[in-house]
C-alpha cells in the first residue's frame, strides 16, 4: 500500500482540527508519518481523549466512600465490599457500531466491557445492558393499521432491537457470564441512533488485582489472545462523528467478536495475574495496540519499543498503520517481569492462545514502533493521552430554546379519558413499561448459580459464594426527564437507580455512568450535557455514591436531531445478609399496602405528570417539566426502606416510576406470574384522577406488610420524617383502585407479559 | 458420601463446570475434582460429568469438537465398561456427538436462545438418575440453550420409548424436541444426558430445589 502525502487535508479526513494538526507538528518537531498521524487521530478522538467532556467529568465526586481505585485511574473502578473482596464495575457504550451492524456492534460492546473487568484481575460475575431504539410499533395499542412510514421506521427499529439482543445474548451466554438486568426504551429520537450500553461487574480479592501501568526498564511486552486483523480499523474515530448516510460504508470499522476466545482469554488472564508474572496489563479496545502501548507507558512514565513484525496477524498483508489501528477483539497487552516469561507463555499455551513478546520497556518516554526494519512511529506517550497532552476543550453553552414551549404547555388542556381501565391496560402493554422477558429470556441469567433475584423486577441480585453477602445492581435513566430538565433528570437517574437497589435491601455504594449525548459542538447539546452532569454530581454527593468511572458517547445525532440526553447510571449496592433480600411483588392476601414518600397535592401531581409515560403513550405528547426531586428526602427514604428490610418488617418493596402509582401497584400484583396477588386500593384524590393515577412522583415506594408490623413501620418512618400512608390491602385476584379501576389480574398480566413478543413475532 | 469420586470435565468453553462442582462438592459433600480436557485419563473417578457451556465455542456444531479431546477416549472407555456418565446441556450434546447417547440436538425451533424455568415430567423413576422422584412427578428445572431441540430417527425413537430410556419430558416444550424429550439414558442405563440444568435448582438460596433429588439419586446409586 502506498501511503498518501501527509498534510492537513488528510488529517481532516482523520477527524483532526487544524490547530490539532499544528500541535502534532509542534510536539514532534516535524511532519508526522502516516502511522503517527493515525495514532494521534485516534488518541485525540473524542472517544479516547474525552477532550470535550473531561472538564465536566472532573466536577463529579470521584473518590471517597469505599473506593479503592478512583475514576480514570484504571480500566474500571474498584469498590471495597469487606471480607477482603472488591468489586470492579463499569459501563460503556457501543452505539455507533450497533447502528450500522447491530449484532456484532452489540456483541463486541459486551466483549469490550468484560475485558475491562478481567484485565483488572476480577472475574466477571454479572452483565447488564441499557438499550434505546426507535418505536417498534406505532404506539397506540390495539391499532393494527399502520401508515407506510411507521411500518418502515418501526421495521428498522425492530431489526436493530432483535439483532442487538441476539448479539448481547450470544456473546455473554457463550462467555458464561449471567446477564441479569437491564432496561429498554423505545422513543422516536433513537430512530437513527440506537443506544447500546453494556455494563459488567466483577469480583477480585484485594491482593489479586492488576494494574494497567507499565514499569521496569527492560521488562518484556507481550501481546496475548487473538491475532490482529483488518477489522475495526479507526473504530474510535468512527465513534466520534455523527451518524449519516455515509455511515453504512463504515461497516468495516465495526469489530467482529469471538466470545469463545474471550472465555479462554479470561481464564488465562486471571491465571497469569495470580501467577505473579504480570507487572501491568491492559486490554485492547478502542485504538488497539496504539492505545494500550501509549496509555500504559504514559501511566508508568516510561517508554516502549515495539516490533510489529512479531505481532501475530490474520492477514500477512497489513501495513504498520493498519496493525496499530486495528481493533481486532480479544487481545491484551501484558508487561511481564523479566525472567518470568516462560510462566506466562505456559499459561497461554494451556489455553491455546497466542502469547508473543513484541517489545520491551524503555527509560526514554517514547513509544517507538518498528516494522520491516523501519521506524514507523516515534511518539511521546504523555502527549497522546487523556490527562497528558491530549487536547481539552470547554464548549459553548446555551439553554435550549425548546424549554420555554415545553414548560408553558398547559397539561390541563389534555383531555381526561373516560375509561381509566383502558388507559391502564394500554400503559401496561406499551413496550416501554411492559415486561421485557422477550429480551431477558434470550440471555443466560443464571449461569454460575448466583442469581437470587432474577431479571424482571427492580434491581437484580447475585449472591457471593463463600460469604453471606450479595450485590444488587441496576442500570437506569429516563431520557425524557433529562430532555425536559437535564439537571433534575440527572439527579433522578441517580436517585432512581439507588432507590431500585435499596428496594432489594441493598445499600447503594457507588455508580458508573454512560453519558449518551448529541454533538458537543451544538451549544444546546452541551448545555444538556453539563447540566445533567451537575445533577448527577449533586445527587451522588447527597447519596454518598461516588462515580467510579464510565464512558462518554457524543455524536449520537443524525442530520435533523439528537437523541434525548441519556446519562445512564449503573448502580452498585451491597447486601450484608443475603437472607434479607427483598422482592417487589405482593406475597399473600391480607397484607397492608402502604406508600412511603412525600405527601402529594394537586400542584405536585400536575408537575409530576410532565414527561410521563401517560402523557406520551396515551396523548402522544412530550410536554411539561420533569418530575421534581428532593435528594435530601430521597436519602432519608432509602434509609427507611433499608431499616425496614433489615428488620424484616415488610413483605415487598417496589418504587413508583414509569407509568406512576397505578402501574406500580399493578406490577406489585403480577410480577410473580406463578403467584399473582390482587389488591383493593383507596386513594383520596385532589385534582384530576388521571394525573393522580399516572403521575411519576419521585421518592415513593410501595410496600406491603403483615398487619402486626404496621405500628413499628410507622414509628421508623416517623423517625426519619418520611410520610407513610396506608393505601389498601392485598386481596383476591382483581386489581381495584376505588371505583375507577377494576380488572382481573389475568387481563392485566396478558398485555404486560406478551406485548413485546406480539410485536416482535408477527 | 465417601464412595462417590466425581470428575467434572473442563473443556475450553465449558462454563457450568463450577456450578456442578459446587453442588457435588458443597451441597452433596462428595469428593469432586475437575478433569482438564487435555488429560489422558480419569484417575480414580467413578462418576463423570460433562458440564454445560460452549465447548470449543460450539463452532462447527455443538459438542462436535469436544469429542476429540484426549480425556474423552478414557471417558468413552469408562462408559462402555458400565461407568456412570452424565451430560448436562452442552454435555448432553457432547454425549450425542460421541455416540454414547443416540440422537442429536438441533437449533431451537424458534432459532432463539431460551433461558427460563420449565416443567419436566418424570417418565421413569427406575433409573439411577431419577430414583428419588415419583413416577409422573412434575418438577421445575431451568433451561438455557440455543440448541436443545432433540431429534432422532423413528427407529431410534421407538427403541427409546420401548426401553424406557426417556427419563424426562417437557410439559410445555421450549425448543421443539421430538416427543417432548428433555433427558434420555442409554440402553445400558449408565449414561444419561439432559438439556435442563438441575444444578441451577439444588441450592435453597436460589429458591428452587427440584434438582437436588437428581443428584441425590445418582450419589446414592453409586454408594
Amino acid at each position: 500500500m502506498t501511503e498518501p502525502e501527509i498534510n492537513f487535508s488528510l488529517a481532516k479526513q482523520f477527524g483532526l482540527l487544524e490547530d490539532e494538526y499544528e500541535r502534532i507538528i509542534k510536539i514532534l518537531g516535524r511532519t508526522p508519518t502516516y502511522t503517527e498521524l493515525g495514532i494521534f487521530s485516534v488518541m485525540w478522538s473524542e472517544h479516547c481523549s474525552y477532550k470535550n467532556s473531561i472538564l465536566q467529568l472532573k466536577t463529579l465526586p470521584r473518590s471517597g466512600g469505599r473506593l479503592l481505585v478512583g475514576a480514570g485511574e484504571e480500566n474500571a473502578g474498584l469498590v471495597d465490599i469487606g471480607d477482603g473482596l472488591a468489586v470492579a464495575f463499569k459501563i460503556e457504550s457501543h452505539n455507533h457500531p450497533s447502528a450500522v451492524e447491530p449484532y456484532q456492534g452489540a456483541a463486541t460492546g459486551v466483549g469490550g466491557i468484560l475485558r475491562d473487568i478481567f484485565t483488572m484481575g476480577a472475574r466477571p460475575i454479572a452483565a447488564l445492558n441499557s438499550l434505546r431504539f426507535g418505536k417498534i410499533s406505532n404506539g397506540k395499542a390495539g391499532e393494527t393499521v399502520e401508515t407506510v412510514s411507521t411500518v418502515s421506521t418501526a421495521g428498522r427499529s425492530k431489526f436493530l432491537f432483535k439483532n442487538v439482543v441476539k448479539g448481547i445474548g450470544d456473546y455473554g451466554n457463550c462467555f458464561g457470564v449471567p446477564t441479569i438486568s437491564g432496561e429498554v426504551y423505545f422513543e422516536e429520537c433513537y430512530q437513527d441512533n440506537p443506544l447500546v450500553n453494556a455494563m459488567a461487574v466483577g469480583i477480585v480479592k484485594h491482593n489479586e488485582s492488576a494494574t494497567a501501568t507499565a514499569s521496569g526498564v527492560g521488562n518484556p511486552v507481550f501481546i496475548v489472545g487473538s491475532s490482529t486483523g483488518k477489522d475495526g480499523i479507526h473504530g474510535a474515530t468512527f465513534a466520534s462523528e455523527e451518524i449519516s448516510e455515509e455511515s453504512e460504508s463504515k461497516r468495516p470499522n465495526v469489530q467482529v467478536g469471538d466470545p469463545f476466545t474471550e472465555k479462554l482469554l479470561l481464564e488465562a488472564t486471571l491465571e497469569v495475574i495470580r501467577s505473579g508474572a504480570v507487572v501491568g496489563i491492559q486490554d485492547m479496545g478502542a485504538a488497539g495496540i496504539t492505545c494500550s502501548t501509549s496509555e500504559m507507558s504514559a501511566k508508568g512514565k516510561c517508554g516502549m519499543e515495539i516490533n510489529l513484525d512479531l505481532v501475530p496477524l490474520r492477514d500477512e498483508n497489513m501495513s504498520a498503520y493498519e496493525i496499530m489501528l486495528s481493533e481486532s477483539q480479544e487481545r491484551m497487552l501484558v508487561v511481564v517481569e523479566k525472567g518470568k516469561e516462560q510462566i506466562a507463555i505456559d499459561i497461554f499455551d494451556k489455553w491455546d492462545l497466542n502469547c508473543v513478546e513484541i517489545g520491551k520497556i524503555t527509560e526514554e518516554e517514547k513509544v517507538k514502533i518498528y516494522y520491516k526494519g523501519k521506524l514507523e512511529a516515534d511518539v511521546p506517550p504523555y502527549d497522546l493521552v487523556l490527562g497528558g497532552g491530549a487536547p481539552v476543550y470547554k464548549r459553548e453553552i446555551k439553554e435550549p430554546a425548546y424549554f420555554k414551549d415545553k414548560r408553558a404547555f398547559d397539561l390541563n388542556s389534555v383531555k381526561e379519558p373516560e375509561d381509566l381501565n383502558k388507559v391502564l391496560l394500554t400503559l401496561l402493554s406499551s413496550p416501554n413499561i411492559a415486561n421485557k422477558k422477550w429480551v431477558y429470556e434470550q440471555y443466560d441469567y443464571q449461569v454460575r448459580t448466583n442469581t437470587v433475584i432474577l431479571p424482571g423486577g427492580d434491581a437484580s441480585v447475585i449472591r457471593l459464594k463463600d460469604t453471606d453477602k450479595a450485590l444488587s445492581v441496576k442500570v437506569d435513566c429516563n431520557g425524557r426527564y433529562v430532555y425536559l430538565d437535564p439537571y433534575k433528570g440527572g439527579m433522578i437517574a441517580v436517585c432512581e437507580s439507588a432507590r431500585n437497589v435499596a428496594c432489594t435491601g441493598a445499600k447503594p455504594l457507588a455508580i458508573t455512568n454512560c453519558l449518551n449525548f448529541g454533538n458537543p459542538y451544538n451549544p444546546e447539546v452541551y448545555y444538556q450535557f453539563s447540566e445533567a452532569i451537575r445533577g448527577i454530581g449533586d445527587a451522588c454527593r447527597i447519596l454518598e455514591t461516588p462515580v467510579t468511572g464510565g464512558n462518554v458517547s457524543f455524536y449520537n445525532q443524525s442530520q435533523d436531531y439528537a437523541v434525548y440526553p441519556t446519562p445512564v447510571i449503573g448502580m452498585l449496592g451491597l447486601i450484608e445478609d443475603v437472607d434479607k433480600i427483598m422482592t417487589s411483588y405482593f406475597k399473600k392476601e391480607g397484607d397492608i399496602i402502604l406508600i412511603l414518600g412525600k405527601p402529594v397535592d394537586e400542584n405536585s401531581i400536575k408537575n409530576d405528570i410532565g414527561g410521563s409515560e401517560y402523557i406520551n403513550t396515551i396523548h402522544g405528547l412530550t410536554e411539561g417539566n420533569s418530575p421534581d426531586i428532593d435528594t435530601e428526602f430521597e436519602k432519608k427514604l432509602q434509609e427507611v426502606i433499608l431499616k425496614l428490610t433489615d428488620e424484616r418488617l415488610v413483605n415487598s418493596a417496589h418504587d413508583i416510576s414509569d407509568g406512576g402509582l397505578a402501574v406500580a401497584l399493578a406490577e406489585c400484583c403480577i410480577m410473580d406470574p406463578e403467584n399473582m396477588t390482587g389488591c383493593e386500593i383507596n386513594i383520596e384524590y385532589s385534582g384530576r384522577k388521571d394525573f393522580r393515577l399516572f403521575a411519576e412522583t419521585q421518592s415513593s415506594i410501595i410496600i406491603s406488610a403483615d398487619p402486626g408490623n404496621i405500628k413499628k413501620i410507622l414509628e421508623i418512618a416517623e423517625m426519619y420524617s418520611v410520610n407513610v400512608k396506608e393505601t389498601g390491602i392485598t386481596k383476591g385476584n382483581r386489581f381495584k383502585i376505588n371505583t375507577e379501576i377494576d380488572l382481573p389480574l389475568r387481563e392485566i398480566a396478558e398485555g404486560y407479559y406478551n406485548s413485546i413478543k406480539n410485536i416482535m413475532e408477527v | 458420601m465417601a464412595g462417590v469420586k466425581a470428575g467434572v470435565v473442563v473443556f475450553p468453553g465449558s462454563n457450568c463446570d463450577h456450578d456442578i462442582y459446587y453442588i457435588l462438592k458443597h451441597i452433596m459433600n462428595t469428593d469432586t475434582e475437575f478433569l482438564w480436557h487435555k488429560e489422558q485419563g480419569i484417575g480414580d473417578r467413578n462418576l463423570i460429568i460433562l458440564p454445560g457451556g460452549f465447548s470449543f465455542g460450539d463452532y462447527l456444531r455443538c459438542g462436535a469438537a469436544a469429542k476429540f479431546s484426549p480425556v474423552m477416549n478414557e471417558v468413552i472407555r469408562f462408559a462402555n465398561n458400565g461407568g456412570v456418565v452424565i451430560g448436562i446441556c452442552n454435555g448432553f450434546q457432547v454425549l450425542c456427538e460421541t455416540g454414547l447417547l443416540p440422537g442429536v440436538l438441533l437449533r431451537n425451533e424458534n432459532l432463539k436462545f431460551v433461558c427460563k424455568t420449565v416443567t419436566l415430567k418424570v417418565e421413569n423413576n427406575k433409573s439411577i438418575f431419577t430414583g428419588d422422584y415419583e413416577i409422573k412427578e412434575e418438577i421445575n428445572i431451568p433451561v438455557a440453550h440455543g440448541e436443545g431441540n432433540y431429534y432422532c430417527d423413528s427407529n431410534t425413537h421407538m427403541e427409546l420409548v420401548g426401553n424406557n430410556q426417556i427419563l424426562f419430558r417437557y410439559t410445555d416444550n421450549p425448543n421443539g424436541s421430538l416427543d417432548d424429550i428433555a433427558g434420555i439414558q442409554n440402553i445400558n442405563r449408565n449414561v444419561f444426558g439432559m438439556m435442563p440444568h438441575p444444578e441451577r435448582a439444588s441450592d435453597k438460596i436460589l429458591g428452587n430445589t427440584d434438582g437436588y433429588r437428581f443428584f441425590k439419586s445418582v450419589v446414592e446409586s453409586i454408594q
